[in-house]
């Protein structure tokens, strides 16, 4: 379904990606699992378009998307919840999940917002409330309410646990596992490796901008070095 | 003349200086730059509507089109290739930039229409309404009514419609506008054209009012206007009509009951003791971000 090759990026003079290649097949999980700074968030942002890879390609769907403009991928099937949310906070939740229907047909918006609320109740009651109002918790589901806006066939989350109560963590790993299990591939980035490689198929973890490992979730969260690093001995 | 006559006038020229603001603070919105070029356009649409109406006898309605045909074609063309080369550069690039393309509006200008004051015939057939001792002049309410209408239906598409909606979104955040599938630059685009649009009617209207035209018409009425969108909150929708209209009665009251040589200091001093008690403006935006 996705494929990165060899991928590198930089900031200015900073060599952010080395030689990054992973692969996202249809129907899995797949984790990106490292600490701050080491290229997670970045990767997510060169697949979206966000940011341009100097070298290798990118192909989604057996489309080469290297050089396509971010704003062309939503009607492709890829949608990207970014690192702190980035919702709308100045617009209404209802708003913020127009905003994310954009690409979608005007017909189908209704039901899937239906849909989004069904799934996020609490969104429901908020959906005429300013976002910048709502609680972390909340600001977080919007996020992921209206990135499936454009059902997405492709969902990249970019921490969706980060300042979140574990009790909410918990909550929004069982919304990934749902949403993964009616069928959207999911690439997810987290801090929080050890909930992380519980959900993945597969998993892999980034270090200083490179990979260093990958295997499936359950190898990687067995393995002495990832103990060690993310999982606190 | 009575105080409600100036009054009157006051907000005639609020208006049209609010007009004029919401052209500044849209742009400022959505690109987060000061587009000093925008009064110059307004000039512009006045010298297109002079050619037509006047040079070529043709009606004014056709000549206030044709300057927002122009007009907003122009703002599209100076965004394209004056600052979306800049969009990654510093805000002082973008800056000097904009007073260049002000000073290219102008000078061009001289080179094609001449330096001398033109008459400019208004735009709005001679007629006044009397109620008893009141006379208000057909211009002044066509001003206020046209500005009035452009507010609200500008209010409304920016609320309501989706491309406005995404305009709020562009404003917000780019990078999560772009992720919605939103084309940030054609965006910025479209807000250049709905600014120049309302710039050329703005135009047509002061020019009507001055009776005259040359080609730094545009500049002062441009400061002023920009003053408004500070004054209201620059970025603030509400706050550039607002704005508009305080100054316009501002500056009106203070010409007829102070001093006309002192009125602009006024009106710029009154900004400064607005910026310093309210540093955003009236309607500035705090944003409360929860995180």
């Amino acid at each position: 379904m996705l494929k990165v090759e060899n991928a590198n990026v930089y900031y200015g003079k900073i060599h952010a990606l080395k030689d990054i290649s992973l692969e996202v097949n249809e129907g899995e999980i797949v984790a990106l699992i490292g600490a701050n700074g080491a290229g997670k968030s970045t990767t997510l942002k060169t697949i979206s378009g966000l940011l341009r890879s100097k070298t290798g390609s990118i192909v989604l769907f057996d489309e080469n998307i290297s050089h396509t403009e971010a704003h062309k991928l939503v009607s492709k099937g890829m949608a990207h919840v970014p690192e702190g949310r980035r919702i709308f906070l100045q617009m209404t939740v209802l708003e913020n999940l127009q905003m994310g229907a954009y690409t979608t047909k005007a017909s189908e918006v209704d039901a899937l917002i239906e849909d989004v609320f069904e799934r996020f109740p609490r969104l429901k009651h908020r959906k005429n409330q300013i976002a910048g109002t709502l609680s972390g918790g909340e600001q977080q589901m919007l996020a992921m309410g209206r990135a499936l806006m454009s059902k997405p066939k492709l969902l990249m989350l970019d921490e969706p646990s980060m300042g979140l109560a574990p009790i909410l963590v918990k909550q929004i790993f069982d919304i990934i596992k749902e949403l993964h299990a009616a069928g959207t591939t999911i690439l997810l980035v987290e801090q929080n490796a050890e909930m992380a490689l519980k959900v993945a198929d597969r998993a892999y973890v980034l270090e200083s901008g490179r990979i260093v490992l990958s295997g499936t979730g359950k190898e990687l969260a067995q393995s002495d070095a990832i103990k060690k690093a993310y999982l606190g001995g | 003349m009575s105080l409600i006559t100036q009054l009157i006038d006051g907000l005639s020229l609020g208006s049209v200086y609010a007009v004029i603001a919401l052209g500044y603070t849209m742009v400022y919105g959505i690109a987060k730059m000061l587009n000093f070029a925008h009064g110059d356009v307004i000039m512009v649409g006045g010298y297109i509507c002079y050619e037509i109406m006047v040079s070529a006898g043709m009606p004014s309605i056709l000549g206030i089109l044709a300057a927002m045909v122009v007009c907003t074609v122009l703002g599209i063309t100076i965004e394209r290739f004056a600052y979306k080369p800049l969009r990654k550069a510093g805000s002082l690039a973008v800056l000097i930039t904009a007073i260049g393309v002000s000073y290219f509006l102008q000078n061009a200008a001289m080179l094609i229409f001449g330096s001398e004051t033109k008459t400019f015939t208004s735009v709005v057939p001679s007629f006044a309404l009397a109620i008893k001792d009141l006379s208000i002049s057909g211009l002044t309410l066509v001003t206020i009514v046209v500005s009035v209408v452009i507010m609200i239906a500008l209010t409304l598409f920016i609320k309501k419609s989706k491309i406005g909606k995404a305009m709020r979104a562009v404003s917000e955040d780019k990078d999560a506008a772009e992720l919605m599938g939103i084309n940030v630059n054609s965006t910025i685009s479209v807000t250049f054209a709905i600014g120049s649009a309302l710039a050329a009617i703005a135009g047509v209207l002061l020019c009507s009012t001055s009776k005259g035209i040359m080609p730094t018409t545009g500049s002062m009425p441009g400061i002023k206007a920009f003053t408004a969108a500070v004054f209201g909150g620059i970025g603030s929708i509400p706050g550039a009509m607002v704005g508009g209209l305080l100054l316009g009665v501002i500056e009106t009251l203070s010409k007829a009951y102070i001093s006309y040589e002192l009125t602009d200091a006024i009106v710029f001093a009154i900004l400064i003791v607005v910026l310093l008690v309210r540093p955003t403006g009236l309607f500035g935006k705090k944003i409360n971000e929860k995180v």
